[in-house]
């Protein structure tokens, strides 16, 4: 059997900038190394010496598609650390913040970066030439989620809102109730988007996986909850940093993160919903089922009916919270900062975001280290190209770096908002 | 996003002027920087927004009457050069896919508007050739003087288009 190598010099519809190399020898798949030209950790370094109260915004400009979660997590270490529990209307707005970045983040990733793969087009571009009032109402769908954000954060994207504490500015009853309509219809559509992904065609693929997300007592986790998984893992998150641990690869900039003695993990909207179905919503829930989407859901693939799913849910979420809102006597919490360790993990669109902060008495930032969801895939997205590739090894070259592209696109990547050159190869020695 | 309060006189023609980049990575600024130069000047009747890249483009554009986007690029020219294009015209060059900062590059934001039946019947892009893109980086000096004279320009030209 012939050596080959799948080479993708520009994996495009992914954050961010690297390239993928796969080598195969006499029919077995040899290497694969999805190399990330990440900037090294630039804003961990960035925030030593800086304000507490400037981690929020600073961070959330290392993801222009995930930015609330930077500031959620952010936020949440802080007051880990001064022993400062945000609780009431102020924690409901925070849960529609976040709703309000699923909504955008997912229907962004579903109908612009991912359908398009599995209907055979290049880019949403061509999408839309085919399938118009799909393309128009993804644009709507997500625009309800970025109408929450603008509201909510002071603007659509890097929100200039939040703090330490809670917000800045809180709105009214009266600003809020718009969005009720907006969210009622993108719901609707939502639960539309379940079926429409549905029906696209999935690769035959499944893996034994570790899911990790964060487990909350009653709700389906975005902020807060213990992080626990499918393999008896249950701790708390200022536990983390015993049980993960980075590690840099040669062939990356960026870190990859690992179970300690364990290895690669999956974190994720497949994660979440594997481990919380029973927190879902009940029209989630049923949208899900109606499609025949039960735990435990193995196929990468499939990720994109989860997003969906998902996006029904933190739109009735969203919803429940506008319509029971009372504005809270103040904007935020009083803060009085003090010397310590804070941690903060929280479910961005894409998986759990640890932050782990080292205050001094001053207030100042010591230390910061920051783990993104994308960090935690990497091995995980390798193993299943390494998988992939041995299944597929006689398909045709072309057929094959395509489905590559598709399967690392499963995890949605952000890989860092850098220029984006992603490349892929596959390569035969 | 609500649209800024402004009282317009009927005649005149509303511009929207969006800038792009990331202010934390070098060059990548350039279209930030110049939009909010722009703002400074205060035009009457312009709108001035911000966008992270081009997955934002498609949506700010929409019901605009005239859109100038000023964004970096990397086309291998001279750090600093400034291009002008015309969207309504055709389709924007693929430089704008390579630098761009996010999944949709500016160049896509534009033609997704186009297919969708949503360009603005005048939608001018302009392009700063950029340096260098590393997170932390200052703007380097050839693109700040360009980002000054790109002012100058775009303010020109929303001039003209406003009383048109």
């Amino acid at each position: 059997m012939k050596n080959r190598t799948i080479k993708v010099d520009y994996l495009a519809r992914v954050e961010g900038e690297g390239a993928l190399l796969i080598k195969t020898k006499s029919g077995q798949v040899s290497d694969v190394k999805l190399r990330i030209f990440e900037p090294p950790r630039f804003f961990e370094a960035f925030l030593r010496g800086r304000k507490y109260s400037e981690a929020p915004d600073i961070t959330a400009r290392i993801c222009g598609i995930c930015s609330v979660a930077y500031q959620m997590s952010s936020v949440h270490a802080m007051e880990n650390a001064f022993g400062i529990t945000v609780n009431g209307q102020l924690r409901e707005l925070r849960r529609l913040l976040y709703c309000g970045e699923w909504i955008e983040s997912h229907a962004l990733h579903i109908y612009f970066l991912h359908a398009p793969d599995f209907l055979g087009y290049d880019d949403a571009i061509q999408l839309a030439k085919d399938y118009p009032n799909v393309v128009q109402k993804a644009l709507q769908l997500k625009k309800a989620g970025n109408d929450i954000v603008a509201l909510l954060g002071g603007r659509e994207i890097h929100p200039i809102n939040v703090k330490v504490g809670g917000f800045y500015r809180v709105p009214t009853r009266r600003e809020l109730a718009p969005l009720a309509e907006k969210l009622k219809w993108a719901r609707d559509a939502a639960v539309e988007t379940v079926k429409f992904t549905a029906g696209l065609p999935f690769m035959e693929f499944e893996q034994d996986y570790e899911f990790i997300a964060l487990r909350h007592t009653s709700e389906y986790p975005m902020n807060e909850g213990k992080l626990v998984s499918n393999r008896g893992l249950d701790i708390g998150i200022r536990d983390y940093e015993f049980y993960f641990e980075e590690s840099h690869v040669q062939h990356s900039n960026a870190l990859h993160s690992t179970m300690k003695q364990k290895g690669a993990y999956f974190v994720g909207p497949l994660a979440r919903f594997n481990l919380n179905f029973d927190r879902l919503s009940e029209i989630a829930q049923s949208a899900a089922k109606d499609v025949g989407f039960v735990p435990e859901i193995r196929n990468p693939f499939k990720g994109i009916v989860v997003r969906a799913i998902e996006v029904v849910y933190a739109c009735e979420e969203a919803l429940r919270i506008v319509e029971s809102y009372e504005e809270p006597t103040a904007a935020a919490v009083e803060v009085v900062p003090r010397a310590g360790f804070g941690f903060g993990c929280t479910e961005a669109p894409r998986g759990i975001l640890y932050h782990r902060y080292r205050i001094g008495d001053d207030g100042l930032i010591k230390d910061a280290k920051i783990v993104p969801p994308t960090a935690q895939n990497l091995g995980t997205i390798e193993n299943d190209l390494r998988g992939f590739v041995a299944a597929n090894i006689d398909m045709p070259k072309d057929w094959l770096t395509l489905r590559c592209e598709q399967a690392v696109r499963n995890y949605d990547p952000c890989i860092s908002c850098a220029t984006h050159f992603l490349k892929l190869d596959i390569e035969g020695s | 996003m609500e649209e800024p309060a402004g009282k317009m006189t009927s005649e005149r023609i509303r511009v929207r002027l969006v800038g792009v980049g990331n202010e934390y990575r070098g060059d990548d600024a350039a279209g930030l920087i110049v939009a909010r130069e722009i703002r400074r000047r205060d035009i009457p009747g312009l709108e001035v927004w911000e966008a992270g890249g081009g997955t934002e483009i498609t949506e700010q554009i929409d019901g605009a009457e005239a859109v100038i986007i000023v964004d970096a690029v990397v086309s291998g020219a001279e750090a600093g050069t400034l291009v002008r294009f015309d969207a309504a015209a055709g389709r924007l060059p693929g430089f704008f896919v390579n630098c761009s900062t996010h999944a949709i590059s500016v160049a896509d934001g534009v033609e997704l508007a186009r297919v969708l039946g949503k360009l603005p019947r005048r939608c001018i892009v302009y392009g700063i050739e950029g340096r260098e893109f590393e997170p932390g980086l200052p703007l380097s000096g050839e693109v700040k003087r360009a980002a000054e004279e790109a002012a100058e320009l775009i303010e020109r030209e929303i001039r003209a288009m406003s009383a048109m």
